[in-house]
């Protein structure tokens, strides 16, 4: 009895004494202190000299069922915000992606076509919707813009006509041209009555970002450089716009100008956009001066 | 952090530990109860991207709450008595200076060492220049590029004088945390998709209950992954570098917002944001020490040790 009782004491003390291993989870090679930090199992040749490249990793293009907290359910959903702004957006009406509940994607002749489940918020009522969503990346040559389709539930629910309408009415006599800089500035703040020309700058940009986005990237407006309002045309409110925009991939600032339409009817239009050129020239020198 | 060290000479430090292109100091704060043996270590570093405005704003909170509790704060103050934190409110002191300069320069990145080999642009991406995986993926080459990996790995000399410094204290530091915006994330190591970090499912475990403890505080959602699942591909981050010498926890925070503000975070969202940021460092740090210090296993080895002998000797009394 006494040799029973030793082994039930010195056992479960060998168990334990396991579970303070580490577990490797196996999946690829694990890249420990003692191998050399730049050594990659991969063959791929990285010698540049010369030559000016993006290393980017050919990016295995999911298939089936999307893990909504990864990246390719995330793009494409933002796809689909960018979509819903140029049709139902406005100086009083902004739709930003909340939440990604599920989603698939497939390959369908040369395109790639994804399925996707949404939450999407208004952000000025704060009125969240459900959306339904499909859209279509056009593959092979020729850069084209993806084909949405998307259903909501309960997001356009806010009642903005009364707010749209004196907008329009204030700005549309074309006696005081309104005009503006760097909102949001550098500390996120803008002045109350320079929000909704925000909003209206951050409605446009979707255009442009509609028509960008593909698989590989992922677009905000950063900023709205400057506004100017021009003469009212067509019962159009016009207004040029200088926006800069976050692709998150390649972390680059883009600039456009937009030539701007708005009425509480017809929407918010893009007439023209034009890419600005990265300015190289612009890079002041340092300054020594603290 | 001249004013940290007055007001708190017994716990708080400053170190410079290296110098910028521009030949600024980069400084961190060391704080800590101060005892006569070696400590273990926490280190966080912010502002590696001149641009991301909240990420030293978070670093300044991070040391003034620790100032703040560590006297009243049990679990704080046990942490302070057996860890030393390390905290680099800004590393990238160049850029953050040049992206303060005006209007234009608000969205700068990089450093801002100029560009080599007939290139005009400035500036080298940081957080790709880090001697892991050095250029793999994720990076340009044009120096013009947000992402510019550098001319080689630690060209730059605010990444020479991060990998200097944990170089030394490697074995002495529980978890690395490397602060940026925007995107609501934690990311784990490592940034290259094809390799794995061995812990990846602690890093996971802990990450995920450090976004639980951040959503509990204004509800935000932080996801939690590694840099290629739920963001992209990049290689030569501090991050990974982190990782590869042995430091077991390691995380990128990516802080608010998820796009609307963006870089441009407004005045009334930086408390919120570092409160909620706060409580997320606070449960990783939280878990690296207790892991140290409260050894789960010995605790329940003893317990049942205990327990069996026991009864073993209650059985033995009544036979």
């Amino acid at each position: 009895m006494d040799w029973t009782l030793l082994i039930l004491l010195v056992v479960p003390t060998l168990v334990h004494g396991n579970s303070t291993v580490t577990v490797r989870t196996g999946s690829g090679p694990p890249v420990g202190s003692d191998q050399h930090p730049n050594s990659v199992p991969l063959s791929e040749d990285t010698q540049t000299t010369t030559e000016v490249r993006e290393v980017v990793v050919e990016e295995v293009m999911t298939t089936g069922v999307l893990n909504p907290s990864h990246y390719p359910a995330r793009r494409a959903a933002t796809v689909v915000q960018h979509y819903l702004n140029t049709r139902y957006g406005s100086p009083y009406r902004w739709i930003f992606l909340s939440k990604v509940h599920s989603g698939s994607a497939e390959d369908v002749a040369e395109m790639r076509k994804y399925q996707l489940e949404l939450t999407m918020q208004e952000t000025i009522s704060n009125v969240s919707g459900q959306c339904s969503a499909e859209l279509l990346f056009p593959g092979g040559e020729g850069q084209s813009a993806p084909q949405v389709q998307a259903s909501c539930e309960g997001l356009l629910q806010s009642n903005t006509t009364a707010q749209e309408e004196a907008f329009y009415q204030q700005h549309r006599a074309s006696n005081n041209m309104v005009s503006g800089t760097d909102i949001p500035d550098s500390y996120g703040h803008m002045e109350p009555n320079m929000k909704p020309f925000w909003h209206l700058g951050g409605v446009a940009s979707s255009f442009i970002m509609l028509r960008e986005s593909n698989e590989s990237t992922l677009y905000n407006m950063a900023q709205v450089a400057n506004f100017t309002q021009l003469e009212t045309e067509k019962d159009q409110l016009r207004f040029n716009y200088h926006v800069l925009l976050h692709e998150m991939i390649s972390q680059e600032i883009i600039h456009w100008k937009l030539l701007v339409t708005w009425s509480p009817e017809q929407g918010v239009k893009v007439l023209q956009s034009e890419l600005q050129p990265k300015c190289h020239d612009c890079e002041a020198p340092p300054n020594t001066t603290n | 952090m001249e004013q940290m060290k007055r007001e708190n000479p017994d716990v708080v430090s400053s170190m410079v530990y290296g110098q910028t292109y521009e030949r600024r100091n980069i400084t961190l704060l060391k704080i800590g109860l101060s005892s006569t043996g070696r400590k273990k270590a926490i280190w966080m570093d912010c502002g590696i991207h001149a641009r991301e405005w909240i990420a030293p704003a978070f670093c300044q909170y991070f040391v003034r709450e620790i100032l703040r509790t560590y006297k009243t704060d049990t679990k704080v103050n046990e942490m302070m008595k057996n860890l030393d934190f390390y905290i680099t409110p800004v590393l990238n002191v160049d850029g953050y200076i040049y992206s303060w300069h005006n209007e234009s320069t608000r969205l700068w990145r990089k450093s801002r060492s100029p560009g080599t080999g007939g290139c005009t642009c400035y500036g080298t991406d940081l957080n790709r220049n880090f001697y892991a995986n050095w250029g793999m993926v994720g990076v340009s080459t044009d120096c013009c590029s947000q992402t510019y990996c550098g001319t080689k790995a630690l060209s730059e000399s605010e990444a020479w004088a991060v990998t200097d410094m944990l170089g030394k204290m490697r074995e002495d530091i529980l978890a690395f945390l490397t602060i940026h915006s925007y995107g609501q994330l934690i990311l784990v190591p490592y940034g290259h998709p094809n390799i794995s970090a061995p812990n990846y499912d602690e890093l996971m475990e802990v990450g995920l209950g450090a976004a639980t403890a951040i959503k509990a505080v204004h509800g935000m959602d932080y996801t939690v992954g590694t840099s290629p699942d739920v963001l992209y591909a990049n290689s030569g981050s501090s991050r990974d570098f982190a990782r590869l010498i042995g430091i077991p926890l390691s995380f990128t925070f990516e802080l608010r917002d998820k796009g609307k503000h963006g870089f441009e975070l407004p005045e009334d969202q930086i408390q919120p944001t570092c409160e909620e940021a706060y409580a997320g460092a606070h449960h990783i740090i939280t878990y690296a020490h207790d892991k140290v210090f409260y050894s789960y296993a010995v605790t329940v080895t003893a317990t049942l040790w205990t327990t069996l002998l026991a009864a073993w000797v209650s059985s033995a009394i009544l036979l």
